[in-house]
């Protein structure tokens, strides 16, 4: 396979992934401005946060208004991770390697773009906006499920992974890194009911309020919800999850090219500071410089797949 | 006016009468509901826009993809007719591949006069270091489009022969591909003679050419193409997808122990068989413009020492130069030794005094092409033209006459499309597609019919306007 066409791969799957964490995000938003009986709008500032597109928000609004946001978040070209720019350009990476993918990815990407042009053509309602988000989310299952159930275990598959899990555990630990004051047991909000709807943000976004219910049960808890995003490697968006996954695909790029490749032992060291780790440690340690750190090091890793499979020469 | 007195209907031969081969064709569409027939034209649109058959449009700013537009009723084509097709484009292409092995080496034609020097030495067209290179096979044109056009029952002239880098036989296999899913029992009434294995003949003829430097057990193949914002990038991911073969970018490349390799996963692999499409002067900035970055430096010199095989080769575009249109039927003659099959279309070289002088008194009823022009860009149609476009071509003929030639308004035949009001006739023409390797030339039957979908239109581009229709030959 052609670098240029791993490189292509590999960002169309991480602008696919963007658009959906872009999408959660929203919803998250929104349904947080839904039930919040106070004023003010901070739980969209936080999210501008989170979506790391604070300073280009800013150039262009002075106010954090819900109708804004979402504009910015869902529509605005001017927002490289806005859902309309993110499926943009990985509708056009994905037109850059078509030959490798199968008729069916390729025109459930195509279908996607053609969705959301038609669906974001305009400023959205608040009526329409729950059926917009859902059309993001069937529009993604149907890109999943045909690379699924058409393509072949092969190298090219991999590399649609890694582009998936490098975007999913950068989004996370952001997700983490914003609210990290929330899981600290400072206890200062412990019980509040401000101190819920953080907790429901954070685990709405990552589309795991069930599934945290699920193990947990009542019990919410600073360290659970920690554990749960960072170390549980159940969870298909916690960080552990998605290093091991990426850990997983490179090694079959090992068996398959019959090499290993030094981006490998970094992703190895990568892995080895989830496993068998006691969210405890991660708050002695700092959680912010934990998520921090986490954050640098995916990006260092993504730059390394990059060099070792000659994505861009 | 009235249409039917001046211009060959290919479908009907009076009022509402079906020639033979439409006619099992007619007898369904009659019994087809027109709403029905109508709605299928939508879901034809729907469906090439959702597998993303589009083009880009160039010199238009922020231009979309865009959509050739595809008429449901197809352009159908009699076996005799075919066959005698076929005979005529082989002829002409097995003369066009002598004539451009003796243009790059004796030049016999010219020594026995039957071609001036000047139109060769003096042509853009003509690559001089491409003297004395034999490529591989002894295939100059592994991949050729020749446009025809009719103007009567058993009258079809060529209009072009392309022999660079032909393009639009991704429409012909996709326009075939929606005919068969929107109406699978025409196909069962008709036996319409398949096109669909063009991509493998293409692989086939194209690996055929390997060159000597290929050793392994089967030639690596790759598309060369400019990019994704080229107009035609759909059809070159198309067919590298079809074939099998890597899509590549200039920057993929890169030589390595003289062999031209790519740039994979795995490290550089080196590639036999190139299919450019990409131009002769952009193809090599060492050896043609040193500012292209749309070539690899030094694949010339590959090609020359046997490493790689170009596919179409460097300075094809000698034989299908404008200048040059106006000889074929010399050139046939002289390397075949029997008479054209099919004909040329009559026509003036502006560059001679008494040519320009015709085609400067007549200029309203002629058509003016560029002799380096293509895609219908910078062409004059005299009957069509403004009284102020007539007087702007005449001054660009004037200050440069060599750099045009004159043809009649040929009278294209119709086959109707599907409009709102029913069946109307449109012009149309025809691009068949060939390959040619060592042992064989191959034809698809069928090709790429182009039809001018507004009213009395003679222009077919499909960046001026025009749309297609699937082509079926019939197997009897």
């Amino acid at each position: 396979m052609l670098g240029k066409t791993a490189g292509g791969l590999f960002w169309m799957f991480r602008y696919l992934e963007r658009c959906e964490n872009t999408a959660r995000l929203i919803d998250a938003g929104w349904r947080i401005a839904l039930t919040r009986l106070g004023d003010g709008d901070n739980e969209w500032e936080s999210i501008i946060n989170t979506a790391g597109i604070r300073d280009l928000y800013e150039q262009k609004y002075d106010d954090f208004d819900g109708a804004h946001a979402i504009n910015f978040l869902l529509r605005d070209t001017d927002n490289p991770s806005s859902v309309l720019s993110s499926i943009g350009v990985a509708r056009s990476n994905a037109r850059l390697v078509r030959t490798a993918l199968s008729a069916e990815v390729w025109e459930a990407v195509n279908g996607y773009w053609m969705a959301m042009k038609a669906a974001l053509a305009r400023p959205v309602s608040d009526r329409n906006l729950p059926k917009v988000l859902q059309e993001i989310r069937n529009q993604t299952a149907v890109v999943r499920g045909t690379l699924a159930g058409t393509m072949l275990r092969n190298d090219i598959y991999n590399f649609c992974r890694l582009g998936t899990f490098v975007e999913r555990a950068d989004n996370t630990a952001r997700i983490l890194d914003v609210k990290y004051y929330v899981l600290l047991p400072s206890a200062s909000f412990v019980g509040s009911s401000m101190d819920n709807t953080q907790w429901e943000n954070i685990l709405r976004s990552v589309s795991a309020e069930r599934a945290f219910g699920w193990l947990h049960g009542g019990d919410i808890s600073a360290p659970a919800v920690a554990d749960f995003l960072i170390l549980d490697k159940r969870m298909p968006r916690s960080l552990a999850f998605c290093n091991e996954k990426i850990r997983g695909n490179l090694e079959h790029l090992q068996q398959d090219y019959g090499l290993r490749q030094p981006c490998q032992d970094f992703a190895d060291a990568i892995c080895a500071k989830y496993t068998g780790r006691h969210v405890d440690d991660v708050f002695e340690d700092g959680l912010h410089e934990f998520l921090e750190a986490s954050i640098r090091d995916n990006q260092m890793l993504a730059s390394h797949i990059e060099n070792d499979f000659r994505f861009n020469g | 006016m009235d249409t039917q007195s001046k211009f060959f209907d290919e479908m009907f031969g009076g009022a509402d009468q079906p020639r033979s081969p439409y006619s099992r064709y007619f007898d369904w569409f009659e019994s087809e509901d027109p709403k029905e027939l109508r709605k299928k034209s939508l879901e034809a649109e729907a469906f090439f826009r959702r597998i993303g058959i589009t083009f880009n449009v160039y010199g238009q700013k922020g231009a979309d993809e865009r959509l050739i537009p595809f008429d449901i009723i197809p352009r159908i084509i009699s076996a005799r007719e075919w066959q005698r097709l076929e005979k005529g484009i082989e002829q002409r292409v097995r003369a066009i591949n002598a004539f451009l092995h003796d243009i790059y080496h004796r030049q016999e034609i010219v020594r026995a006069g039957r071609l001036p020097q000047e139109l060769i030495a003096r042509n853009a067209a003509f690559e001089p270091k491409m003297i004395g290179v034999n490529p591989p096979g002894g295939v100059y044109t592994h991949i050729v489009g020749t446009d025809l056009v009719r103007t009567g029952e058993n009258e079809f002239y060529v209009l072009e022969d392309n022999a660079r880098t032909p393009s639009g036989v991704s429409y012909m296999l996709e326009n075939r591909e929606t005919m068969l899913q929107m109406f699978p029992e025409l196909f069962t009434k008709l036996k319409v003679r398949p096109v669909s294995s063009y991509p493998q003949s293409l692989r086939r003829s194209l690996a055929d050419c390997a060159p000597p430097a290929f050793d392994g057990d089967k030639p690596v193949i790759a598309v060369l193409t400019p990019g994704i914002h080229n107009s035609a990038y759909f059809e070159h991911a198309f067919l590298a997808d079809q074939m099998g073969a890597e899509l590549v970018e200039a920057h993929d490349m890169r030589i390595i122990d003289g062999r031209v390799a790519m740039r994979t996963t795995r490290g550089f692999t080196p590639i036999d068989v190139i299919y450019r499409r990409v131009d002769d002067e952009y193809l090599d900035p060492l050896n043609f413009r040193p500012d292209s970055l749309l070539g690899v430096p030094g694949i010339l010199d590959v090609y020359k020492a046997g490493g790689i095989t170009i596919a179409n080769a460097p300075g094809t575009g000698i034989a299908d130069d404008k200048a040059l249109y106006s000889y074929m039927p010399d050139i046939i003659e002289f390397y075949t030794g029997e008479k054209a099959i099919l004909q040329n279309v009559p026509t003036w070289r502006c560059s001679e005094p008494d040519s320009l002088k015709y085609v400067l008194d007549n200029l309203a009823d002629l058509v003016v092409k560029e002799v380096h022009g293509s895609g219908g860009y910078g062409m004059l149609v005299g009957p069509a033209a403004s009284k102020r476009e007539l007087a702007r071509f005449e001054k660009k003929l004037r200050a440069r006459p060599g750099a045009y030639i004159a043809q009649p308004t040929l009278a294209l035949s119709t086959v109707p499309i599907m409009t709102k009001k029913g069946l109307a006739p449109r012009h149309v023409d025809l691009r068949p597609f060939v390959l040619v390797s060592p042992q064989q030339v191959r034809i698809t039957p069928g090709g790429l019919t182009r039809v001018a979908l507004k009213e009395g239109s003679l222009v077919v581009n499909s960046s001026q306007g025009g749309g297609t229709k699937d082509t079926w030959v019939l197997g009897d």
